[in-house]
This record gives structure tokens, C-alpha cells and sequence, in this order.
């Protein structure tokens, strides 16, 4: 069990250290999110009415986009420097591996999730700390790394990869973005907190059940 | 290419079920649907509230249940292939997910011609719509993958799992869109569920047209499956030739 884990984290760390060094993920998923965010406040006016009814929907439209684009640069990499042969001679079990890669991805895309919503709530005039949004933010990004990161191990073997992953990926996430964006229309909306809650119980469904799924069918795609 | 080559080469076979069966069920297929379309155009009686628009729930109803079940059909195959990697399972998986992304496909556009008619807009978030959207983009991104992913077993192999999750994603996005629309007030009101009750004689033409699409389904999967195989035979033939 000890190896088990220790394989994550080696895993974990590796991708934590390339990104130390590159900055790659987050400063491009950063500004990318960013773009999205401007980009909807030129295509709706951002009355405080059309807030209310846009805001969650364009704070986690950014994020998924940026993790489309972060999640396609994860296992290129991987590919691209002849990694991910020397990861899978490694005398681990497979799913170690993803959860690793699957790991660094949520750890990245929560920094620049922590990044961009502050900038998010300035540009919208909401508050700048809203506590209710971590549990969501959590779990669909949880939702998000995990079926990300196996489709982004398949889309890397495909012509067209940047093009296949958001083609396979959004449909199969559509649960988490209608369950992040409602939660977080209620705390931004100033709602209930058990508003926001029944909507916990779907996202960590969503998350419990593919999370299995995944780590349980990445030993097929790699498979050679 | 020698001539002793050819010998060696497998004859392409026709695999699947034996001729009389598949035209047997060709001609049970058409003759149900005659029969159908006697019943849907002159037996069924007129909506009282809808009019002749509603007759479209005939085509609409067997075609968007067929589209929805084959995502079940894709996934149970997908399964057989990953546990058995037979390469016939794969086949008839793929056959699956093609007439599910046709009948998706009619499903929503029947759909929307009649929303049009009946509700007035041609398209809702209604957790059967948002389901079959998302159905028919999961289809799509199947049959892409397949089209531009690996080729041979990989290919095969990617396109079982992105079946497994998206049969595995159907009853969540289900769930999701359902939990989504209670949130809000809902506008429209389904027709059956307006007048209660629905005629007897719909009912039957209803079953009746179930019935023969669910035959043309099962006909169709078959003559696709049989082409495929054909397909991976003269693949298997070009490869060993090249």
C-alpha cells in the first residue's frame, strides 16, 4: 500500500516539478480563462441583471475551456518527450499512474481556478471571497481531472488530438458543468446554503463513479 | 503480389446470421411496417387537441427509444470486447453506435418538428432532450474517434472505453438535467400528460410501430455488422498484400 501511494505521489511530484520549472499549465490556463471571461463580457452586456443570469455559467465555461487546454498539454507531453513508455515500464500498477497524472491536473487547474476567480468576481462587481464555492469548485474540478485525464491519454494517439479531447470530453462532463454552474448561481445569487448542497451530492456521484471507471479502463489505453 | 500469395489468403466471408434469417426478418420488417402505416394514417384516431401533428409520435417515439437503448447496446458490446477481445464484439459495437447516432439524430429532429408544432418552440431543456443531445454528441465522438484514433486493436480498444463511460454518463446526465429543470419553472407540459389518457387504438399503433422499428433496428445492426466484417477482411486482405 506504502508503493502504492509512493508511486502517486512520484508521479504527482514529477509533473509538480516540471511545472515549477516551465510555469506552462498555469500561466497559460490563466490567461486563457481570462480571454474566455473578457470575450463573454464583450458578447453580453454585464448589467446586473445579465450577471446574475451569465456569471456562473461563463466563470465555469472559462475553467472547463482552460482545462481542455491543460488537460490536451498533459499527456502530449507525456508522448512527445517518449515519457509515457518509461512511465509504463515503471514496475507500478497502471492506475497509479493515472491517478498521478490525474492528481497534477486537479492540483493545477484548482491553482488557476483560485486565480482567475477573484479576477472573475472584479470584472462581474461580486464578492471576491465566497466560501460555499470551494466545495463545488472541489468536486467538479475533481469530476473534470478525472475523465480528462484518461480521454487526454487517448486524444494524444489521434490525428487531430487538440480537437478530439473537448470533442469526447464535454458531452461526458455535461453533468458536472450543469451541476457546478447551478450550485455556484446559488452562492453567487446569494442563496441558501442547502441550495448549494442538494447539488454536492451529484457532483461527488459523478466524481465517485468515474473516477472508478477511469482508473480501472487506463490500463486498456495504454496497453500497447 | 504472386499468385501464391492468393492461395493462402482468406476467402472474404459474409459473417452473421444465415441468409433466410435476415430475409426473413426483411420481409416480417416491411410487412410490419405496412401495417404500421395503415394504422398510424388510417386507423388511429385524430388528436382532439393536437391534430394531425401528433401522429408524428408514431415515428418520434420508437425512433428516440431505439436511439437511446443502442447507447446500451454499444456499451454491453464494448464490455464483451474488453473481456473477450473478440474483434466481432468491436464490430458490432461500432454498428451500434452508428444507427444510434442516425437515430438520435431523426429522434431530435422529428422532436423538434414536433415541439414546433405543439409547444411552439422547436427546442427545451427537458431532461429526454438534454439526454438525447448529449447521447448523440457522445455518439459523434465515438465515431470520430474511431475515424482519426489508432487503427486495429487500439483503435478498437479506446473506442470500448469512451462507450463504457458514455453508457455509464447517460443515466448521470439524466439525473443532472432532471435536478436542473426542477430548479426552474417548468414551461411546457407534455401532450400525453395534458389530456391524461391516450385512445386505445394509439396505443396500439403505437406498440404496433415499436414493434416494426425494433425489427428494422435489429435487421439494420445485422446488415451492418455483416459489412463491417466484410470491411475488416478486405482491410485484413490489403494489409497482408501492401
Amino acid at each position: 500500500m506504502k508503493e502504492y501511494f509512493g508511486a502517486i505521489w512520484a508521479v504527482v511530484w514529477k509533473d509538480v516539478r516540471l511545472e515549477m520549472r516551465t510555469k506552462d499549465f498555469v500561466v497559460s490556463v490563466f490567461v486563457f480563462s481570462l480571454l474566455v471571461i473578457v470575450m463573454f463580457n464583450f458578447a453580453i452586456e454585464p448589467t446586473p441583471e445579465a450577471v446574475d443570469l451569465a456569471a456562473p455559467g461563463v466563470l465555469w465555461v472559462s475553467f472547463v475551456f482552460g482545462g481542455v487546454l491543460g488537460l490536451t498539454r498533459s499527456f502530449a507531453l507525456e508522448r512527445d518527450g517518449g515519457n509515457l513508455r518509461g512511465l509504463m515500464l515503471a514496475p507500478v500498477p497502471r492506475d497509479a499512474i493515472y491517478f498521478g497524472k490525474m492528481l497534477a491536473s486537479f492540483l493545477f487547474m484548482m491553482l488557476v481556478e483560485a486565480l482567475v476567480f477573484p479576477v472573475f468576481a472584479v470584472i462581474f462587481n461580486l464578492r471576491v471571497v465566497e466560501p460555499w464555492l470551494l466545495p463545488v469548485a472541489l468536486l467538479a474540478t475533481l469530476g473534470i481531472a478525472a475523465v480528462g485525464s484518461l480521454f487526454s491519454s487517448m486524444a494524444v494517439n489521434t490525428r487531430a488530438r487538440e480537437v478530439m479531447l473537448p470533442l469526447l470530453f464535454l458531452p461526458v462532463v455535461a453533468p458536472v458543468v450543469i451541476g457546478a454552474v447551478e450550485a455556484s448561481a446559488v452562492v453567487l445569487g446569494n442563496g441558501a446554503a442547502k441550495d448549494v448542497i442538494q447539488w454536492l451530492p451529484l457532483l461527488a456521484a459523478y466524481d465517485a463513479i468515474l473516477i472508478v471507471v477511469c482508473a480501472f479502463t487506463f490500463h486498456l489505453v495504454v496497453e500497447e | 503480389m504472386t499468385l501464391e500469395n492468393t492461395a493462402v489468403l482468406p476467402a472474404p466471408v459474409a459473417e452473421g446470421p444465415r441468409g433466410f434469417v435476415r430475409d426473413g426478418l426483411l420481409i416480417a420488417c416491411a410487412a410490419l411496417m405496412a401495417v404500421t402505416l395503415y394504422l398510424v394514417f388510417f386507423w388511429a384516431p385524430t388528436d382532439a387537441n393536437l391534430g394531425v401533428s401528433q401522429r408524428v409520435l408514431y415515428f418520434h417515439v420508437p425512433v428516440a427509444i431505439l436511439g437511446l437503448f443502442s447507447i446500451v447496446v454499444v456499451g454491453v458490446a464494448s464490455v464483451a470486447h474488453l473481456v473477450t477481445r473478440r474483434e466481432s464484439w468491436d464490430s458490432v459495437a461500432y454498428s451500434a453506435a452508428e444507427i444510434g447516432a442516425l437515430l438520435t439524430s431523426l429522434a431530435i429532429v422529428t422532436g423538434a418538428m414536433w415541439g414546433k408544432a405543439t409547444w411552439g418552440v422547436w427546442w427545451t431543456w427537458d431532461p429526454k432532450l438534454t439526454l438525447t443531445l448529449v447521447l448523440w454528441f457522445i455518439y459523434v465522438g465515438y465515431l470520430m474517434l474511431r475515424a482519426y484514433g489508432p487503427r486495429g486493436s487500439q483503435g478498437a480498444r479506446y473506442g470500448a472505453v469512451v462507450a463504457m463511460i458514455g453508457a455509464i454518463d447517460a443515466p448521470l446526465v439524466y439525473y443532472a438535467a432532471n435536478l436542473w429543470r426542477t430548479t426552474h419553472p417548468s414551461l411546457v407540459v407534455g401532450p400525453v400528460a395534458e389530456s391524461g389518457a391516450i385512445d386505445p387504438r394509439m396505443a396500439v399503433a403505437l406498440v404496433v410501430a415499436l414493434a416494426a422499428f425494433t425489427l428494422l433496428y435489429v435487421y439494420t445492426l445485422i446488415e451492418r455488422y455483416a459489412l463491417r466484417r466484410s470491411e475488416a477482411s478486405v482491410d485484413e486482405l490489403y494489409r497482408r498484400t501492401a
